[in-house]
């Protein structure tokens, strides 16, 4: 006799609360970035590169040459993109937090004023505020006797962090938000002051909550930094435009270019989604 | 002003609640003597929970008066962290801290509230823990302890802030069946213990073993009220009749 598994019978009801829940649900289908993936990059950048080197003349030195002459360079722009991503978002979570607080503040007028900045940088567009830090902001400030000059890259970590930190101030105040208000009550009829309910119930507990869009933030914001090349930041655009430009424009040679530039982005932004997905996964089961 | 022990601990007179348009209190008045225990009973809506959370001032009350022990609670320059050192409250749902242990959850109030030296209080802790019999369960976090053994610990953090009245709002309404028994022990010990207590449930038999004067309530007046034996055997109010006959 064969093993049969256990399959119930077809169960007739009139009323379809009674049925079992589908287990497919919705598209069954779901697309998900696996880290081979990053491999169709490799491969889209070594094609391109290959297909470049048949048509280039022997003349001129190979795509792989070039490419690697420059790389140097282009990690160094790759990583002062990080630096501009990195300082952007500490100014933006630490401002952000501070105006999340405020959203939720027992102070009508600064609750209001927290609403209103963080609802006008959330709905702006990442360009165009960073146009407006770039030629608002002044070049250099002088504090009484003393200037410090405002170079480009310090005006687009500002223009940057202001996006950030609408969005962090969402994050908070969403976090805060969610918590169930017995927790405020019982640390309240424990003769807790507001502020002792803040910083050691409500905050602890929402740190896990406001990690893991605080992390997805921070991969959006990364891949945003390369907008700084439009304002003349010499991040890692700019100096692939400034390499190929002194290649001699080169067509043959765009392609593998921008694909490396891809690919260290997808290197360096796919981990921190994964841990973000791990985290939310995580945190999603004990609430 | 000063509270004397032979005047009411707890003073309720003449309360009015609304929310927005709806009336939940239409001048219910209450006395709670220092170490007796007063069960308010009655159907849902009927405003029995808010009475108590207005008690410490969780809502505020438009009309009339609440003392506790001589603080008056209605009143706009109330300060509640005053009352509130006076007043214990546990809830249906425990509120536990989730994040912090057993003990933390019971260690933290005293420490950051009234700044008491840690020691001391973890001694006060411990003991207040094996009180409400949870020994060996100190260091779980709440996720990992059952309804009864959260809603004890929520009572022995209740306690560890050394309350004058402690108010249950329907401690064991969202209970196991099996694990209501261990909660209303522990409030037996309190009561026994000279502790006063205002308790909103629906735990009749307790209510009649426990209390020495019961409360029913609905539609947000006080319907009737006496001494457990008499409200129960000799109910008078037909609304109270009807509550009783559905419910024993």
């Amino acid at each position: 006799m064969t093993y049969k598994p256990y399959q119930p019978a077809p169960f007739k009801t009139d009323l379809p609360v009674m049925l079992p829940a589908s287990v497919k649900s919705g598209a069954g289908f779901m697309p998900q970035i696996k880290p081979w993936h990053g491999l169709l990059l490799v491969g889209v950048c070594l094609m391109t590169s290959s297909i470049s080197f048949a048509q280039a003349d022997a003349t001129r030195d190979g795509i792989f040459t070039v490419l690697w002459r420059w790389m140097p360079l282009l990690l160094q722009g790759f990583i002062f993109n990080l630096v501009i991503s990195v300082c952007a978002m500490a100014v933006g979570t630490a401002v952000g937090a501070a105006l999340g607080l405020g959203q939720i503040s027992p102070n009508g007028i600064l609750r209001r004023f927290c609403w209103f900045v963080t609802q006008f940088f959330r709905n702006a567009p990442w360009l165009v505020l960073l146009f407006f830090a770039m030629f608002l902001l002044p070049f250099q400030l002088k504090i009484g006797s003393v200037t410090i000059p405002l170079p480009d890259w310090l005006k687009a970590i500002v223009g940057l962090s202001l996006p950030v930190m609408a969005n962090v101030s969402e994050i908070v105040r969403g976090a805060v938000t969610s918590l169930p208000s017995g927790q405020w009550e019982a640390a309240e009829s424990l003769a807790y002051t507001r502020r002792q309910t803040l910083w050691l119930v409500i905050l602890p507990q929402c740190i896990k909550r406001m990690l893991p869009p605080w992390m997805n933030l921070y991969a959006i914001l990364t891949m945003a930094t390369v907008l700084a090349s439009i304002v003349g930041v010499s991040e890692v655009m700019t100096l692939t435009g400034q390499a190929l430009a002194a290649e001699g424009g080169r067509t043959d040679l765009l392609a593998p270019f921008y694909s490396f530039v891809l690919l260290i982005f997808f290197i360096y932004c796919y981990p921190i989604a994964r841990w973000t997905v791990h985290l939310e996964k995580k945190y999603a089961v004990k609430g | 002003m000063s509270w004397t022990e032979d005047q009411p601990m707890v003073s309720i007179k003449n309360v009015h609640k609304s929310f927005g348009e709806l009336e939940v209190l239409k001048g219910v008045s209450i006395d709670v003597m220092k170490g007796e225990v007063i069960c308010i009973i009655g159907p849902s809506g009927s405003g029995k929970s808010t009475l108590i959370r207005c008690v410490n001032a969780l809502n505020d009350i438009q009309e009339g008066s609440i003392l506790v022990e001589g603080i008056e609670v209605n009143d706009k320059d109330l300060n509640k962290l005053e009352l509130r050192k006076k007043v214990g409250m546990v809830f249906q749902q425990y509120n536990l801290f989730p994040h912090k242990t057993a003990l933390e959850n019971v260690m933290m109030a005293p420490i950051r509230v009234l700044k008491q030296n840690k020691a001391e209080v973890e001694q006060l802790a411990r003991a207040l823990i094996k009180k409400v019999r949870l020994e060996g369960k100190e260091n779980n976090y709440p996720g990992e302890l059952s309804g009864g053994q959260q809603q004890r610990v929520a009572i022995a953090r209740s306690l560890a802030m050394k309350p004058d009245v402690m108010l249950f709002d329907e401690v064991t309404a969202a209970l196991d069946p099996e694990t209501v028994n261990e909660v209303l022990v522990t409030i037996k010990d309190l009561a026994e213990d000279g502790m006063t207590c205002i308790l909103v449930t629906h735990e009749m038999g307790f209510a009649r073993e426990v209390a020495d004067h019961v409360y029913f309530t609905d539609r947000g007046v006080i319907v009737e009220h006496g001494k457990p034996d008499t409200f129960f055997d000799e109910a008078k109010d037909p609304r109270t009749k009807e509550f009783l006959s559905q419910i024993l």
